[in-house]
């Protein structure tokens, strides 16, 4: 029983690394195509119609309720210490620095990123990706990328505008609910938001943008198995993503705590 | 040596434990037609796929062109993929793409065609199998053998010296499938096209191959002319092409594992 938890774990283990080291060489090789002409702009504009623009209604829905959360949370701790003044600085901090890119990144990654890996996923099984090599365009330069690319961008804007909208909610609780001036609320945001709250909060964003493609285009190339094996890889691709940006996330706010203390 | 276009030279390939190609060995004479025959799932499309560099084999060599294809640049290895098409099993056709965008896929990619240039030369392909005026369908739209037809119309759009052919004609009625045919064989009388075909319609067979090669287990046991494939005294070979299911051939496709 001991034993075969711990082969499980090892097994499980051993095909982490090898995913890594797959995803790796996938990083480095779309990294070389990124530079090797010719440079479709259509491609990489249609993907990030699809990732940003589809994107911003379920951006706009969850970052304005996660603000209006976040205003009665600390509302409710502020007002017990006594000290409303700093209701608005913390929602601003909280979204900004955290909140907006985490949960903007969470939900490209179910929104795109398995929308991705179902696309991709069938195109490999119907061997459509295999095809594209032999018509002499690389799978990589054609597929992965344009996403790539389109995912990077496309995710720090979408940020800055979850940033944007979270605020927002959080303003609207505070100002019609709790009864804080509306001016008062604005200024006290903006002074306590510097440009490195905001640039740390969006930078890693790229990172996001670019583990999501990635992962969701390793996922489909390696899918196995017809159309149950592109299912599986749609659910794996979108588990790994969550986890890897949570990982990176981590990362980040540690280095950035002792780069810009 | 100069002769041969496509050499495969000990070829061995495995999916994880189930040996499928076990030291393959095959020349194909430039300019010429071979048809390669053997049961399904014996592994005639992963030998299709090493000859079009997407399987890597795990031991032996593929040359095309005199050149071991596992050791082209990146820049060649596309030279390399604009001179040989392949038509797939199932087509492959590109589902976000119209019927003519799949066509004209290389002459889109690769030479920036666009227009009625591009027109011109999507209907020339789309007429050869028969399917003219189709051009702004989704390959959704179309049966199954008619998706067979516009994957042959852009396998040979751009005129490649070299076509493998995956079960051309699998799916299509009887007609239909002569005309294919006689596309094959024409492409090879006039332009000069090497081909390889899977097939296992024999009468197809004997009426495009220049050659006919037997894959069984793994190894091409037989290879020669119609005639001489024919009048073969291979007990194996002998029982396939008549269509026997009394004979050495008994083990089913599960035993290979
Ligand atoms: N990518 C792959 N992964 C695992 N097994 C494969 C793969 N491609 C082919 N096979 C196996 O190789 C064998 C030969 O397949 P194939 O070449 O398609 O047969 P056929 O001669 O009918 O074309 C089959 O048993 C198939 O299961
Ligand atoms: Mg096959």
């Amino acid at each position: 029983m001991f034993r075969k938890v711990k082969n499980d774990l090892f097994s499980q283990f051993q095909q982490f690394i090898y995913f890594l080291g797959g995803l790796t060489n996938l990083t480095f090789q779309s990294i070389i195509w990124i530079f090797v002409p010719p440079y479709s702009r259509r491609r990489i504009f249609e993907q990030m119609h699809k990732a940003g623009v589809e994107s911003l209604p379920l951006v706009s829905l969850i970052a304005f309720f996660i603000g209006v959360i976040m205003a009665f949370q600390i509302s409710y701790l502020m007002i017990r210490f006594g000290s409303e003044m700093y209701i608005a600085s913390i929602v601003a901090l909280s979204i900004v620095r955290e909140l907006g890119p985490v949960i903007t990144a969470l939900v490209v990654a179910g929104r795109v990123g398995a929308a991705i890996t179902a696309e991709l996923g069938s195109m490999q099984v119907t061997e459509q990706i295999d095809a594209l090599e032999t018509l002499a365009a690389n799978p990589i330069k054609y597929l992965v990328v344009p996403r790539l690319v389109a995912l990077a961008f496309v995710l720090p804007v979408l940020t800055l505008y979850a940033d944007i909208v979270g605020i927002f909610g959080g303003w609207a609780i505070c100002v019609l609910k709790l009864g804080i001036s509306s001016r008062l609320y604005l200024n006290i945001t903006f002074d306590s938001l510097l440009f490195k709250d905001l640039f740390t909060g969006l930078a890693k964003t790229i990172f996001f943008g670019m583990i999501i493609a990635l992962v969701s285009c390793y996922e489909a190339f390696n899918v196995e198995g017809g159309a149950e094996g592109v299912g599986k890889a749609t659910t794996r691709s979108v588990v790994t993503s969550f986890i890897l940006i949570i990982m990176c996330d981590c990362f980040f706010t540690a280095l950035f705590y002792f780069i810009f203390p | 040596m100069e002769d041969y276009i496509i050499e495969l030279r000990n070829v061995y390939k495995s999916f994880n434990s189930q040996k499928v190609l076990r030291g393959c060995n095959l020349k194909v004479k430039r300019g010429s037609t071979l048809v390669v025959i053997g049961r399904s799932g014996c592994g005639k499309s992963v030998m299709l796929k090493h000859i079009i560099r997407l399987i890597r084999p795990d031991s032996g060599n593929v040359f095309v062109y005199g050149k071991d294809i596992w050791q082209l640049t990146r820049k060649e290895a596309q030279e390399f993929h604009k001179k040989i098409n392949m038509v797939f099993q199932g087509g492959a056709l590109f589902d976000s793409l119209t019927v003519g965008e799949n066509v004209g896929f290389e002459l889109i990619e690769h030479e920036n065609m666009s227009g009625d240039a591009l027109y011109e030369r999507v209907e020339e392909a789309l007429s050869l199998v028969g399917l003219s005026g189709i051009a702004s369908l989704m390959p959704s739209e179309l049966s199954g053998g008619m998706k067979k037809r516009v994957a042959l119309a852009r396998a040979i759009c751009t005129r490649p010296e070299i076509i493998l052919y995956d079960e051309p004609t699998t799916g299509m009625d009887p007609i239909t499938a002569d005309s294919i045919n006689e596309l094959i064989r024409g492409l090879h009388d006039k332009l000069k096209v090497t081909s390889i075909v899977v097939t296992h319609d024999m009468k197809s067979a004997y009426k495009i191959a220049d050659r006919i090669a037997m894959l069984y287990q793994g190894q091409i046991i037989a290879e020669g002319t119609p005639q001489e494939i024919q009048n073969t005294e291979h007990p194996i070979v002998y029982q396939f092409i008549n269509g026997l299911s009394e004979g050495p051939i008994t083990e089913t496709v599960e035993q290979f594992r």
